[in-house]
């Protein structure tokens, strides 16, 4: 962190001057490829709404870890977020309802379980509210060096599997006839979705976390003539919105979760008004 | 007919496809019942059905994507069993015009080892090519999947499903959402693959124009297989009528 610090301290630049956003900074580099790159898969595998279901699941992982008295309740958020990610994988697997329908039923139950625990015996909501909005600036170098190591798995799972999970998203009976196993496909994704998004929330915030992990793609798509650009266009694209929403939020003090997801929302707009330049 | 090839007797000097007493079963629904078929290497068999008639599932099972009971086993020339590798053109409708994946990303998925969001190598491209070149597509290469004809899509899909060279080819619903000049490029392209790979090809229709000039036999199927025989017999049996209500046959 020294390192970090130190170059940080070379730029000269205001904002960089406090501990805090050094740290947030730096959180924010490694967050915005890793949703840049999640978000393609999730965008092309239509599963935004799923991924914002699973938000919901990690907030009710955080109600029970918090009832059962753990200090630090996120990783009961991630093991509640799997859980769920797998369970949801299985029974669409065996159900004939559509995805968006199972994925209802899963969001609404685990945010009314979420909430009922949360509120149990008259607690108050209050100390919830954190993973709500998210606060980055209160990200900690060893939080940081998890995130990191969240980063790694996922580049490692792009660069070994991104041509199976791709295949398995665009066309699941292509992919299987090619005896790609694509329900295990799917299910180690789902995994990797719950890890991030869960890990992700008390910085990000629950009420936001979706739009980084669809609009990066979203906006990509709108330029994007193949799946090189669709990747690199996606977390460039994040990291920009990123640097500039943190930036942003530090000098009007709002919430930079918030402010990230804005740019992203300026991001997708710019790029829709160019789609048909490139396309 | 020209367009026949040679190879249309028994499964004796041929390679041969074995399905023995293939059922299928959701629960107590029956959606396949005691289906028995040969196909032979070199040739075009057409199966056809009304909807919910099982096709779909029957080939499901042939590609192992479905529980079944029964035998599916593939003999080859010299009568030996030996392992089935199978090429499938699924139907085509199910890429999204939005995505960003050009003809180059999806072979890319499907044949290398080498991740889809680097540029690709000069060996891959032109590994690419050869394929495309089977089906006189290789002007196809950057354009994006969703941006394709059906027909154009059709002749990628095939591409695709020739690397590696299978012993077996399935097409669903190939000719749905191709013109008729696609269709007759499609199938002109069939007739060729199975003369120069000796292929066995199995194609769902529900376009009965071109039976009689390019399959070798057409099977009918109704949960289970209710007539099987040349283009001609099929298409003038009592069975075609009352499967598809032409209010009688013949």
């Amino acid at each position: 962190m020294s390192i970090w610090y130190a170059l940080c301290e070379a730029t000269h630049l205001e904002f960089l001057h406090m501990t805090f956003m050094k740290n947030a900074l730096l959180a924010v580099l490694i967050l915005a490829p890793l949703f840049g790159l999640l978000s393609t898969m999730i965008v092309t595998g239509r599963m935004s709404f799923f991924s914002d279901a699973l938000g919901h699941s990690g907030f009710t992982g955080i109600a029970v870890g918090v009832l059962c008295g753990a200090v630090q309740p996120i990783g009961w958020a991630v093991g509640l977020a799997v859980l769920f990610a797998l369970l949801f994988s299985f029974v669409r697997s065996r159900s004939r309802q559509s995805a968006d329908t199972i994925i209802g039923v899963f969001s609404s139950t685990a945010v009314a379980l979420g909430i009922f625990i949360a509120t149990l015996g008259g607690s108050s909501f209050t100390k919830f509210n954190k993973y709500l909005i998210g606060d980055i600036l209160s990200v900690t170098p060893g939080e940081i060096g998890r995130l990191a190591l969240v980063l790694l798995g996922v580049a490692l799972l792009w660069i070994f599997a991104a041509n199976r999970l791709f295949l398995t998203a665009v066309h699941p009976q292509l992919a299987s006839s090619r005896g790609i196993p694509t329900e295990k496909t799917q299910a180690l994704f789902t995994v990797c979705i719950a890890v991030v998004v869960t890990l992700a929330m008390s910085w990000v915030g629950l009420m936001v976390i979706n739009s980084l992990l669809v609009l990066p793609a979203a906006s990509s798509r709108n330029i994007a003539r193949n799946l090189r650009e669709y990747h690199l266009f996606s977390v460039l694209g994040a990291l920009f919105c990123s640097i500039g929403g943190l930036v942003t939020a530090y000098y009007l003090g709002c919430s930079a979760g918030a402010t990230i997801a804005l740019y992203l929302a300026l991001y997708f707009t710019v790029t829709f008004f160019f789609r048909n330049t490139r396309q | 007919m020209i367009y026949k090839h040679a190879n249309t007797g028994g499964c004796e000097n041929a390679c041969c496809l074995k399905i023995e007493h293939l059922s299928v079963r959701i629960g107590s629904e029956v959606i396949l019942d005691d289906i028995n078929l040969h196909m032979h290497c070199g040739q075009i068999v057409a199966l056809i059905g009304p909807n919910g008639a099982g096709k779909s599932t029957l080939i499901r099972a042939i590609l192992g994507q479905r529980e079944y009971e029964g035998k599916i086993t593939f003999h080859s020339a010299d009568g030996k069993q030996t392992r089935l590798r199978i090429g499938y053109v699924p139907q085509s409708p199910a890429f999204d015009p939005a995505d960003p994946i050009s003809v180059l990303d999806l072979f890319t998925c499907c044949i290398a080892k080498r991740p889809a969001f680097l540029r690709p190598g000069k060996a891959l491209r032109e590994k690419v090519l050869e394929c495309l070149s089977r089906v006189h597509g290789e002007s196809l290469i950057d354009k994006r999947v969703g941006t394709l004809s059906g027909g154009e899509l059709q002749r990628v899909l095939l591409a695709l499903a020739l690397e590696p060279m299978p012993n077996m080819l399935i097409l669903d619903e190939p000719l749905s959402g191709v013109d008729v000049e696609g269709m007759e490029l499609l199938m002109d392209m069939l007739d060729e693959i199975r003369k120069t790979y000796d292929l066995s090809i199995l194609m769902t229709t529900h376009d009965f124009s071109m039976l009689e000039r390019y399959a070798d036999r057409v099977v009918l199927l109704r949960e289970k297989i209710l007539c099987k025989g040349t283009p001609l017999e099929v298409l003038n049996s009592d069975e075609f009528a009352q499967a598809f209500h032409l209010g009688g046959a013949k």
